[in-house]
């Protein structure tokens, strides 16, 4: 299993696009890899014949590392593949001390599969147990000898799910699922959040994009589109603000890369707009477009969604007022955008009605204090409310 | 006069107070033990071992009454009573000096004298009334035991009505003889005795002798015991005994009538009492169940500091099930990985009488309680050659397996060394295997443990010989 993404420790085998026997060259696509947070095409890096798929289509959470196919080289037989297997055994496998591994261990006629990492330790009477009572003994800590799962392991374990005639249905999360839940309780619990809202009138921006939007139609505009360029223009102004905490030190990014919160049906997935300060605003449209396109395909390449100094997340379409965004690391920070709408205003010591659109900052307060925030939010709201200015 | 504090303290040098104490060592913590009687406890000296000892002599008796059969002529076969016992004392002192050596190699403090807690963490040991040590420990095993139980009309008074212990130093050969009790130890002593050709009758106050045992093998091994002459008397109960001269008389009431047995011994084997006076228990938080004293899982009795093991706690009371709770109880104690409570339905329990009978878990009518579904498997010893090759076909085992998980719940034996094969299915059970492991373990052909297989093939309908 190939780490297609570098957070990734285990992946599914969407399907395979090549069949056994079939010859394959170098660079042409194998299978498709479901990551934790997308689809991944998965090319071969040499030619040969596709000997034996060992994981099948489906298979879930194979561990990086375990081997899934055997590539023949031009000359080997498929008759040796029982044999050969072994060899290619994960990295995880090897001892610690290469050195004594020499000379290279001779292949023995042992089964292809199960290599050592990622093995579960569990008694028979515990794999037949969680079998029948719908249980994954990979989430459950072993309490027999050396960690081994018994049964009492699986019984509490199920006895902790809702019993099978629970009032609800239980939908098993995939591993994007997990993920997203994994990495925003670490944010949120990690990340000294603050928040700081600001009320923007987009009554210009709306009467410019539609000008815009009447003279070519080919990349209709949306509102976030200028958010986007608004916020990526205000960081370039601020490039504190793009930056991200370590310990060592804060990170300051050279780029204006800015991530675009989409919701898809297996969940939430962030593409990037890379250097939206210097994109106009009708690339940053047509590549919004496509990107959220292919997020709910589940076709993202992991290079379209990893990354990014900052992030966007916009509810303003389902007519959310405002909220606040948990931040999406290691960057450190998150607007929240909500949506326009008419709202009493004063003007010139006289009530008038504007469109306001209330946008949230979270901020991570160990790379940004209150005061450059609040100087953020001022920059981004100056462009949105004098859109002209992102033309400079 | 001497002071000394350890880590820990067991009070009783059996199965249970002599491998906490080496354990205790192992784990590096000091520790002392103290014996008012024999090292080695009941088990070793007037139980398990010298009992097996007069059982060997039995079987030896047995096969050269039955030596024709095999092609082979004793001519005259006898026996001397006296010398059975006196190798079977030599056996129990062979094993008692045997522990000795081991704890002296682990360097446990042994104290000979009755141990008695002195307050809190203090335990003092004196004899013939004299203090000989004043001990301070940071944790008290309690290891003392039991004895057997004493029913008003039935006490034993080491002539007539026999204790285990009476019936271990038999002065002369009894012709007839009454078993009261019908557990391990009263039927151990029937086919003792009948064996070397006294008139036994065993009296039981439940259904069935063996009560703790499978119906089906209790019923099994009531029907071998007839056919070696031993009467049974189930549903019965000893109303009175009277002794005369030569005979003692007991009446019996079973099933609304009354009947007279008359035999020139009684042995009284009717379930145990645990060994808690004395002790200086009085002052402290423990507790008791049913006579016993109640601990927790780890065997911590009601007062911290305090702990119990063995025939002292629940049942079942045998020697083994207080070893492991002499080591559960110490791991816990000395804070080691990996500690758990023991699982009663993983203790075998052996009967040694002629066919032996070994179990393990739950019998079928466990089982099946609360509408478990499972599947059961018999194979007959009648169909396995070593046992037919050895001359004793007689015997069945029979397996309980869960029909949903496959978990072997209970194994129920009976037949020729069934007592060394009953650890086979406590590995398997201990190891958690279903029938399909068991079904793919290899048995070595010809042995009696085909029979362990093939009895968990019928459980599945895959027996291949019978």
């Amino acid at each position: 299993m190939p780490a297609v993404s570098p957070s990734m420790t285990e992946g599914s085998i969407a399907r395979w696009l090549k069949k056994e026997g079939e010859t394959v060259k170098a660079g042409e696509l194998l299978a498709e890899i479901e990551t934790d947070k997308a689809v991944v095409e998965f090319e071969a890096v040499d030619a040969g014949v596709l000997g034996q798929i060992l994981v099948p289509d489906g298979a879930q959470n194979v561990p990086v590392g375990q081997v899934i196919a055997l590539l023949l080289q031009p000359g080997e037989d498929a008759a040796t593949l029982a044999h050969s297997a072994p060899v290619n055994t994960p990295q995880e496998t090897a001892p610690a001390s290469a050195v004594t591994m020499a000379p290279a261990p001779a292949p023995s006629p042992a089964p292809a599969a199960a290599p050592a990492s990622g093995r579960i330790f569990a008694s028979p009477l515990a794999r037949r147990i969680a079998l029948e009572r719908q249980v994954d003994l990979a989430r459950i800590k072993g309490s027999g000898p050396g960690g081994r799962i018994v049964k009492r392991d699986v019984e509490a374990a199920a006895a902790a799910l809702p019993a099978a005639a629970a009032a609800y249905q239980e939908i098993p999360n995939n591993s994007m699922r997990r993920m997203i839940a994994r990495r925003l309780t670490e944010a949120k619990q990690s990340i000294p959040h603050f928040y700081l809202s600001i009320d923007c009138s987009i009554d210009a921006l709306l009467a410019m994009r539609k000008e815009l939007n009447e003279f070519s139609a080919a990349a209709r505009l949306s509102v976030n589109d200028f958010v986007i360029k608004a916020a990526a223009l205000a960081l370039r102004q601020l490039p504190e603000v793009n930056a991200s905490w370590t310990e060592a030190a804060i990170r300051r990014y050279h780029s204006v890369d800015v991530s675009v919160a989409v919701s898809t049906p297996a969940g939430l997935i962030t593409p990037i707009v890379r250097d939206a300060d210097r994109k106009g605003m009708a690339q940053i449209a047509s590549e919004m477009k496509a990107l959220a396109e292919r997020g709910r395909m589940g076709k993202l390449l992991a290079e379209e969604y990893q990354g990014g100094g900052f992030t966007i997340s916009n509810l303003g379409m389902y007519g959310i007022r405002e909220f606040a965004a948990i931040i999406n690391p290691p960057q450190s920070c998150i607007l929240a955008v909500g949506a326009g709408e008419a709202r009493p205003v004063v003007k010139d010591g006289a009530l008038a009605i504007a469109t306001m659109m209330t946008c949230t900052l979270s901020a991570d307060h160990r790379v940004v204090d209150g005061a450059l925030g609040a100087e953020y939010l001022a920059a981004f709201r100056k462009l949105i409310e004098h859109p002209l200015n992102m033309l400079l | 006069m001497s002071a000394s504090s350890f880590d820990i303290v067991v009070i009783g040098a059996g199965p249970g107070g002599y491998v906490a104490a080496i354990r205790a060592a192992q784990l590096g913590l000091s520790a002392a033990i103290v014996e008012r009687e024999h090292l080695g406890g009941v088990c070793l000296n007037w139980g398990c071992i010298p009992t097996k000892a007069l059982l060997a002599s039995a079987h030896v008796l047995r096969l050269a009454q039955h030596a024709a059969a095999f092609g082979v002529d004793v001519p005259q076969v006898s026996f001397d009573l006296a010398r059975m016992v006196k190798r079977s004392r030599a056996v129990s002192a062979q094993l008692q000096a045997g522990v000795k050596q081991l704890l002296k190699k682990h360097k446990v403090a042994v104290f000979e004298g009755q141990g008695k807690l002195a307050g809190k963490g203090r335990v003092s040991v004196s004899r013939d009334g004299k203090t000989l040590a004043e001990l301070s420990a940071r944790h008290i095993i309690l290891a003392t035991g039991a004895r057997p139980r004493v029913v008003a009309g039935l006490e034993p008074d080491g002539k007539q009505v026999w204790s285990y212990k009476d019936a271990l130093l038999p002065p002369v050969m009894p012709k007839s003889l009454l078993v009261v009790g019908s557990g391990a130890i009263g039927i151990e002593f029937a086919c003792f005795y009948r064996t070397l050709g006294a008139e036994v009758t065993v009296v039981e106050v439940m259904d069935r002798i063996l009560p703790a045992e499978d119906a089906e093998i209790s019923a099994l091994a009531t029907r071998s015991f007839a056919k070696q002459g031993i009467k049974v008397l189930s549903s019965a109960t000893v109303k009175r005994l009277e002794k005369g001269a030569e005979q003692v008389t007991a009446t019996v009431a079973s099933a609304g009538k009354t009947s007279v047995i008359s035999a020139e011994r009684v042995i009284v084997a009717v379930g145990i009492s645990p060994n808690i006076e004395n002790l200086g228990l009085e002052g402290s938080k423990l507790g008791f169940e049913k006579g016993h004293v109640r601990v927790n899982q780890w065997l911590e009795t009601d007062e911290p500091g305090l702990y119990a093991i063995g025939d002292l706690t629940m049942p079942p009371w045998l020697a083994h099930k207080a070893s492991h709770e002499a080591v559960i109880c110490v791991e816990k104690i000395a804070g080691a990985a990996d500690v758990h409570p023991l699982d009663i339905r993983r203790i075998p329990g052996c009967t040694y009488s002629h066919p032996q009978i070994a179990s393990l878990g739950l019998s079928e009518e466990k089982a099946r309680e609360g509408g478990r579904e499972i599947r059961i498997g018999r194979f007959p010893f009648q169909a396995n050659g070593k046992a037919i090759a050895q001359g004793e076909s007689e015997g069945l085992i029979k397996t309980v397996f869960d029909a949903k998980t496959g978990e072997l719940l209970g194994a129920h034996m009976i037949g020729a060394e069934v007592t060394e094969m009953i650890q086979g299915y406590a590995i398997a059970k201990t190891l958690e295997a279903t029938e399909a492991e068991l079904m793919n373990t290899v048995f070595p052909h010809p042995t009696l443990s085909e029979a362990m297989y093939e009895s968990v093939l019928d459980a599945y309908g895959r027996v291949l010989h019978s």
